[in-house]
């Protein structure tokens, strides 16, 4: 299960990449959105699955699962919330302000 | 953004009651059952998105007058208070304490700190929400 | 925290206050409030005064970063009271003299005042600190002040010139000196300059010793402006009038020299240090008086003379240096005495240069111009002005009965003392020493006679000048007075102020209990020193009288070859060199610069991990999948798949959004109902987010790049997910510890919460959650102002 959880993050990674190297903003910003699916599965299947109950005591299990990650992902879930909001917006005012969202067109005077 | 669904309205009258309420359990069983005030926050946010989705800014907003981006800010400065809290107090920034009181109607509860914290949190989750999906509605 | 520290924190304190002042008292120059400032210290560091060196000196200590060695140590001994009064004292009278010299309706004071406290509390800080690494924060302050103050009127063009310029070479020059004081804490293992004198004699021989001591002169040369890096104090007279008296001649450029004096306990035993000094310091003062001669703007001119006489001050402590000198310990009273005329050097000239500076000033304001060239004839039209110029002027020359004399002999008799008890060329030294001295007379009658003598051109004058208001006058009406006072009566400071200061310039010359001999006397006899101011007088007279016929000297030196010309080609081939460099690589595209990032990311852990050879794959562990896990893994993989092909930006959101659904499904096969419920709710909203934006989303058009575009992003992208993946695998083979979750388990007893990752998020780890939700709150804001200030500049249009 973890073998086949850390590829399915590998095709993630690859996808989320090639989409962030890509020249429209939509795409960019959908890579992001994959890129953090990608970081989160992988970090629940580096630290072994299914090997305990939920993290609530009172469960009628002998092992927890470890809560770290899990805090660590829900930290991480909230902040790519932020993120993909801001880069959306950012990417949207930037295409009705400049009327482009080719980025090799956004790039800047060499001389600025 | 306005349209007119009868059907969603009136379904949405009703569902936003239910979730909200949910959401508010679930902020404050985050404690001992899955929940919190990043969930919490999150459901009252998209509880009020369906308000919005049914009927259009105006309305709601005259129906709720908030300023969404003070929720937002106080909640900030609510979690940060808590940490001031026990410093002043002499313990390290942040920490939280926690009692077990009976109280009338509840009997037995556990009051803690942390739910303070995480109110804190569930509101800045609330206001920072609003104030992103309120300013991309509003823009025309 | 003692009266000490607030003494040094007051000024900063007091910045926060004063542009509430100038902002709502408007009535009042805003000069008068902080000129309590200054004032009150120079009260309670009077208080201090006479210091008796025999008793210890005043330590207070406040430990700020214990484990690196570094606290907040204040030291007040006599060299510290010396400076701390010229400091306060002088910061007095600018401050004075600025209300009447700043306009209340024009200039930005608010500014103004704001710089020049927080100059002031970091000169503070630096006379007083003990420790070397506090003494360099205060060091670099004055430094970013001093660019602040310079560049204050910065729509002209020369103040930013001047200001980068000084700021370039001070803070290049403080930057060696924080290596030389590393290195220094490297030899002695403290960061405590008195704790570093007390083992001076063990330290000496250390292989760095030399290389830290070059490092740490080169800091002091660069703020002091010596020989060749004064370029930049000239530069620097673009400042209004009241810096340049307070800044550029009374206090900040002796922070060099006090770095010197401080240290010279340590370094001053060598022979290295005694040469560089006191060849630097005589470079110097002929290089600058000979310069001064040339200029026809009077601050130009008061500018050299300052580098000048900053030379004759460095190159007297280099003298006084060889007193702790082994081979001269027969006559180590007598260099010391060197010593002791660097430091009334040091007092007499923050006490005419400021004056000098502030007549200057009030020429300028009064009559319009600076130029030598223009004015002439005002002594009778500006007589106080007039008298107050021959005061400073004189004193500067070294005339009695002005204060300058008294410390000018003493010059020249240090340099006597090094001829007559060295060998070698030293005799060269008195030569150099009365050249220079000579062409120091020389502008000094430049500057008192051209321009009050002469005929007077109205007509080439901006203003009808006449004599300054009081108010402007009072400040360098003291500092004449005090000219003369200490003339008659030089032992007013010798033992109270002045032996301090060499007592803690040289701690262990004496034998505990005894006092320097330091009664200074105008009167010696006939001797050499006053042979030499003799011929000064004549030559200097002689010299100023023809001085059409030998000006022409100064044409003859090449224009291209100038230090000015080195540094301006200096600077602007580095920003040429640096724009090319940076222009091979910073393309503007982002493309590009996240291409750098994955390339290198693949190649440092692909390539160590390789290397290290820690790739190893160990899948025995693997708990088992179930059909419907796998099913729901390839729905992720097609649907990620899904969207690169994809060409509607609807289906493509509708992709991102399903895998996040998908993913929340995972996390509660995962155990993590927390997770679950948040990736639900946190999709559904961003769902709804991308939808909101659609309608102004840009189209997703076929990509039209070519081949070679695509084919490197696609290895790009093949070798990021092949590392993540492979690092991945090979993590679960390797368990090196245990996991900390067990600690966490105890929630319920430590944080009474059954919840294990809600205890987390609030209770332990309470602080991540904290900055997170600030990180969130920060996005929403910077959301609403993407969109909002859009809107309000539009209904602006």
């Amino acid at each position: 299960m973890e073998t086949f959880i850390t590829i399915i993050a590998g095709v993630l990674f690859t996808i989320g990449t090639y989409l962030i190297l890509s020249k429209g903003l939509v795409r960019i910003i959908l890579g992001i959105s994959l890129f953090t699916h990608g970081v989160h599965l992988l970090l629940m299947a580096v630290n072994g699955l299914k090997k305990g109950g939920a993290p609530l005591l009172g469960e009628a299990t002998d092992v927890y699962t470890d809560p770290l990650p899990q805090a660590l992902i829900l930290t991480s879930i909230v902040i790519s919330f932020a993120l993909t909001a801001f880069s959306l917006v950012l990417g949207y005012r930037t295409y009705v302000e400049l009327g482009t969202d080719d980025l090799e067109q956004l790039k800047g005077d060499p001389n600025e | 953004m306005k349209f007119t669904d009868v059907i969603l309205q009136t379904s949405t009258k009703i569902l936003v009651f239910i979730i909200l309420t949910f959401s508010i359990y679930v902020m404050f069983a985050g404690h001992n059952n899955p929940g919190g005030g990043f969930i919490g926050g999150l459901i009252t946010a998209s509880a009020l998105i369906l308000l919005y989705i049914a009927f259009d800014v105006k309305t709601v907003h005259e129906i709720i007058p908030i300023d969404f981006k003070l929720i937002g800010a106080a909640g900030v400065l609510i979690s940060l208070l808590t940490g001031i809290g026990s410093l002043a107090l002499g313990y390290p920034f942040l920490s939280q304490a926690f009692a077990y009181r009976d109280l009338p109607l509840f009997g037995k509860t556990e009051l803690a700190t942390a739910v303070i914290f995480d109110l804190g949190v569930y509101m800045a989750v609330v206001g920072t929400t609003m104030t992103i999906i309120l300013s991309i509605g509003e823009d025309e | 925290m003692s009266w000490l520290h607030f003494a040094v924190l007051s000024p900063f304190l007091f910045t926060l206050i004063v542009p509430l002042l100038n902002k709502n008292i408007r009535r009042i120059h805003t000069g008068w409030f902080v000129l309590a400032i200054p004032l009150l210290l120079f009260i309670y560091f009077l208080g201090h005064f006479p210091l008796d060196p025999a008793v210890a000196p005043v330590v207070h200590s406040l430990p700020w970063i214990p484990s690196l060695g570094i606290h907040f140590t204040l030291y007040l001994d006599g060299l510290a009271l010396l400076l701390l009064l010229i400091i306060t004292g002088i910061g007095t009278l600018v401050v004075l003299y600025s209300i009447y010299y700043m306009s209340m309706e024009r200039e930005a004071l608010h500014n103004f005042y704001v710089y020049l406290l927080i100059f002031m509390g970091a000169m503070l800080g630096i006379v007083l600190s003990d420790n070397l690494l506090v003494l360099y924060g205060f060091w670099e302050m004055t430094s970013v002040s001093s660019f602040l103050l310079i560049a204050y009127w910065y729509q002209r063009s020369k103040s930013r010139y001047g200001a980068q310029k000084s700021m370039l070479i001070t803070v290049s020059g403080g930057f060696s000196m924080l290596f030389g004081f590393i290195l220094l804490h490297k030899i002695a293992g403290t960061f405590s300059i008195r704790e570093i004198i007390a083992m001076s004699g063990d330290i000496a021989d250390h292989a760095l010793f030399i290389p830290a001591m070059l490092l740490i002169l080169l800091g002091a040369f660069t703020k002091s402006a010596q020989f060749p890096f004064h370029i930049w104090l000239p530069d620097a007279m673009e400042a209004p009038t009241p810096i340049s008296a307070y800044l550029h001649s009374a206090t900040m450029v002796k922070a060099g020299v006090y770095l010197v004096a401080r240290l010279t306990p340590i370094f001053g035993g060598n022979m290295e240090w005694f040469w560089i000094i006191t060849i630097f310091g005589l470079i110097t003062l002929f290089w600058g008086s000979f310069m001064a001669i040339r200029q026809n703007d009077l601050k130009a001119l008061l500018a050299y003379s300052t580098i000048s006489q900053l030379g004759l001050i460095m190159s007297l402590l280099g003298i006084g240096s060889a007193a702790l000198n082994a081979n001269f310990s027969d006559q180590a009273l007598l260099f010391s005495g060197a010593a002791l005329a660097a430091v009334f050097h040091l007092f007499n000239h923050s006490i005419f240069k400021g004056c000098l500076f502030m007549v200057i000033g009030i020429l300028d304001h009064e009559t319009g111009t600076r130029d030598i060239r223009k004015l002439g004839g005002l002594m009778s039209i500006m007589p106080i002005s007039f008298t107050l110029t021959v005061i400073g002027g004189l004193s500067m020359a070294g005339l009695p009965p002005f204060s300058g004399f008294l410390s000018k002999e003493m010059f020249f008799t240090g340099v006597l003392t090094a001829a007559r008890n060295m060998d070698q060329w030293v005799f060269l030294l008195p030569a150099v020493a009365w050249v220079a001295s000579i062409l120091t007379f020389v502008y000094c009658l430049i500057l008192v006679f051209k321009t009050f003598t002469g005929p007077y051109q109205p007509q080439r004058l901006d203003k009808t000048p006449h004599e300054a208001p009081v108010g402007m006058l009072i400040s360098p009406g003291i500092l004449a007075v005090l000219v003369v006072v200490f003339f008659f009566f030089p032992n007013l400071l010798s033992l109270s102020l002045l032996e301090p200061a060499l007592h803690s310039i040289m701690p262990n010359l004496l034998p505990p209990g005894e006092r320097f001999d330091v009664s200074i006397s105008a009167w010696h006899g006939f001797n050499t020193e006053l042979i030499m101011t003799i011929g000064i007088i004549l030559l200097g007279t002689m010299l100023y009288i023809y001085l059409k016929n030998w000006s022409g000297i100064y044409d003859t030196l090449p224009r291209k070859y100038t230090l000015n010309n080195a540094y301006d080609k200096g600077l602007t081939g580095m920003e040429r060199m640096s724009l090319k460099f940076t222009s091979t690589y910073m393309t503007g595209f982002l493309h590009n610069y996240l291409s750098y990032i994955f390339v290198v990311m693949i190649c440092l852990t692909a390539g160590t991990l390789l290397g290290q050879g820690v790739f190893t794959i160990d899948l025995s562990t693997n708990s088992s999948i179930e059909l419907y896990e796998f099913m729901l893994g390839i729905s992720v993989v097609i649907a990620a798949v899904y969207i690169v092909f994809s060409r509607s930006r609807m289906t493509s959101i509708i992709a991102v959004g399903s895998i996040g659904y998908m993913v929340s499904l995972f996390f509660v096969i995962f155990r993590a109902p927390d997770l679950a419920l948040t990736q639900l709710v946190v999709e559904t909203i961003t769902t709804a987010l991308f939808l909101l934006c659609f309608y102004y989303l840009p189209k997703m058009k076929k990509e039209l790049s070519r081949l070679r575009f695509k084919i490197s992003n696609l290895l790009i992208s093949l070798g990021v997910g092949i590392t993540l993946t492979l690092i991945g695998l090979s993590v679960q083979g390797h368990n090196l510890f245990d996991s900390i979750a067990r600690y966490f388990e105890n929630s319920y007893e430590l944080a009474g919460a059954k919840n294990i990752v809600n205890s987390l998020l609030v209770d332990f780890r309470a602080f991540d959650t904290m900055l997170e939700i600030v990180v969130l709150f920060t996005a929403g804001i910077a959301v609403y102002n993407l969109i909002k200030l859009r809107e309000n500049r539009r209904n602006n249009r």
